[in-house]
């Protein structure tokens, strides 16, 4: 299915892609971290849209994560696109195996369950030993297809590598949400009991979604374990699942790009907060967040569809559809 | 149970001490429009409830088309050809009534995985086209582009009997199609309901208070008091029994004679 939406979609990544040779390496390596947590963040922004919200992301996060690292550390495997894959899977096979519990559970239950399923895993890794405990351990660099680049090379190609996985994983959800079971978000924060009579399970779509996100979270913590190159339980811990809520909530969920804005502003403010502000960059976050939640409650991706919106209709008509 | 569309036997549910329903037993035949009555608390919604899956019962059975759907979950009753209205009317408030609709066709039209479900694009020519029709049929097209949490009590009451007749069931329970709604409108609603559930040759169950309408919409008239049915034959029949006319349409006061009639 190709749309003018795909087409352009599909200009941009192209256009970023080139552009990345002529963009400093430093601005090339936070933008690869950005768009690996921004598939995390694509993959809240599904759960989002029917109103849930999971302060545990970061359990698939990190399995994608420690999935590549423990390739690297026992096996021969080094390719980047079957180590990616690999993370993708067993971050899948997780959420479908919880998803059988947590899509039973709605709202601040939901939260909290999938909190404590990242926290069970997060006291797993730091008490695995042969894991490094807290310290973690080294992540192999990954050879693409064959190809074994070193310094900036290597950090292009990961972007680029990024970049591909991006790609696919927006027109993927950009398919599901114009998808019947995609469509249902709003319809299931509705009115479950009607979606039910009608004929769709609201636990299976729900589980669906988990497994959805978590293949999606997945496939970002793989990616950004062969960015850093290390891999250690705090990409478990809910400190890290909160910061992906934020830049959601940052984001907003009315698009797929929304997802990548967010992610991507959200590192450029914290880099600059960073160099601005050592000792105080959250301070600078949290307002940020805070002016987002007063003046764009839907969101950063709701100011590019606001702007284009303003010319096209100058008056809501009375007693119109709003 | 030949010939009988549904078919219940000895149903009965018991909520801890409760009795909402017990000995139930009756067969509809293909295209019968029935009518419930009976007082508040007489059981009428339990019926509902456990037919359509909302409610698994203590006891008895339920079949569909000779097929056994006791305890089955009330999606996959849907997907096998019953439906059912709500007292309160359940709809999607954020969405416009076309929107409603079309969700309501394109699940009907769908399967029950939401495996393919997610691989079936919500906007088709023939979930829109089903939409139009549905919104025609149900006489709401005026209303297509409002949000549904906006509509009058009536319109949302039709947005919700369309919606479940979208997935063209062949059963079709309607539990008190003309709660909240005025007297002047309540026959206007029927006419439009009962004149589109025709076309869509669907077997109807309606719960029902006002006695005229019972009597001009329904073929048959079930009475329910105290979770039993103490009356089931036609509107003119049940409504001249004198325990219907004690304990239901109030038309004639309580007595002796009425409870060992
Ligand atoms: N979920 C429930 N839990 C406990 N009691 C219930 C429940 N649903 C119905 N009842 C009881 O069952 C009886 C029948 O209720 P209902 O079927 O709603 O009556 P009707 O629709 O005829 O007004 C009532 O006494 C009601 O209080
Ligand atoms: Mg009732």
């Amino acid at each position: 299915m190709l749309t003018r939406a795909n087409l352009f979609g599909a200009l941009v990544f192209v256009a970023v892609a080139i552009s990345a040779l002529f963009l400093p390496p430093w601005l090339v390596s936070l933008a690869t971290i950005a768009f690996a947590n921004a598939l995390v963040v694509l993959g809240l922004v599904i759960l989002w849209r029917t109103g849930l919200v999971p302060f545990g992301q970061a359990l698939f996060y990190a399995i994608g994560a420690y999935a590549v690292a423990l390739i690297g550390r026992y096996t021969p495997i080094r390719d980047v696109f079957v180590v990616v894959l690999a993370g993708a899977v067993a971050a899948g096979v997780v959420a479908y195996v919880i998803g059988f519990l947590l899509a039973r559970y709605r709202e601040i239950f939901f939260a909290m369950l999938s909190l404590a399923m990242s926290m069970i895993l997060y006291g797993i890794l730091v008490k695995s030993e042969a894991l490094g405990s807290t310290d973690g351990f080294h992540v192999e660099a990954g050879s693409f297809l064959g190809w074994r680049p070193q310094g900036a090379l290597r950090n292009l190609a990961l972007f680029w590598l990024v970049l591909g996985f991006c790609a696919i994983a927006a027109w993927v959800v950009g398919v599901y949400f114009r998808s019947v079971a995609g469509s249902m978000a709003i319809p299931m924060r509705d009115n479950e009991i009607r979606v039910e009579f009608l004929g769709l399970s609201v636990d299976r779509l729900v589980h669906l979604k988990l497994v959805i996100s978590g293949v999606l979270a997945g496939i970002g913590g793989a990616l950004a374990a062969l960015a850093v190159q290390h891999v250690d339980p705090q990409m478990a811990y809910w400190t890290t699942s909160g910061g992906f809520v934020f830049v959601t909530v940052l984001a907003g969920a009315g698009s797929v790009a929304a997802a990548f804005v967010g992610s991507l502003a959200f590192e450029l403010v914290r880099s600059i907060a960073v160099a601005l502000l050592p000792g105080a960059w959250q301070l600078i976050l949290g307002s940020a967040l805070l002016l987002t939640i007063l003046f764009l409650p839907e969101g950063l991706g709701s100011l590019y569809s606001r702007l284009r919106r303003k010319p096209a209709a100058p008056k809501e008509q009375p007693g119109g559809p709003s | 149970m030949s010939g009988a569309i549904l078919s219940v036997r000895d149903l009965e549910k018991t909520f801890g001490s409760v009795v909402a329903a017990r000995d139930i037993s009756i067969d509809v035949p293909p295209l019968q429009t029935v009518g419930i009555i009976g007082a508040n608390g007489a059981g009428k919604t339990t019926f509902v409830n456990m037919i359509t899956g909302h409610l698994r019962p203590s006891k008895g059975t339920i079949h569909f088309e000779d097929r056994d759907i006791t305890g089955l979950p009330s999606r996959t009753i849907t997907r096998l050809g019953i439906s059912r209205s709500f007292q309160v009317a359940q709809v999607f408030p954020s969405l416009t009534v076309i929107e409603n609709m079309r969700a309501a066709a394109a699940i009907g039209r769908g399967k029950d995985s939401v495996i393919a479900q997610a691989m079936t694009p919500l906007d088709s020519p023939q979930a829109r086209s089903e939409a139009d029709a549905a919104v025609d049929l149900f006489q709401i097209a005026r209303y297509r582009d409002a949000r549904a949490a906006t509509l009058p009590q009536g319109v949302r009451k039709l947005l919700d009997i369309a919606m479940a007749v979208a997935g063209h069931p062949r059963v079709l329970l309607l539990d008190e199609p003309t709660s909240g709604i005025s007297i002047e409108e309540k026959f206007g609603l029927m006419d439009v309901v009962m004149s589109a559930l025709k076309t869509r040759k669907i077997t109807v169950l309606f719960v029902e208070h006002d006695m005229e309408i019972v009597g001009r919409f329904a073929d048959r008239v079930l009475a329910f008091y105290d979770g039993t049915v103490i009356a089931d034959e036609k509107p003119q029949t049940v409504l001249a029994n004198p325990k219907v006319q004690a304990f239901i349409s109030g038309t004639k006061p309580l007595n002796e004679d009425a409870l060992h009639a």
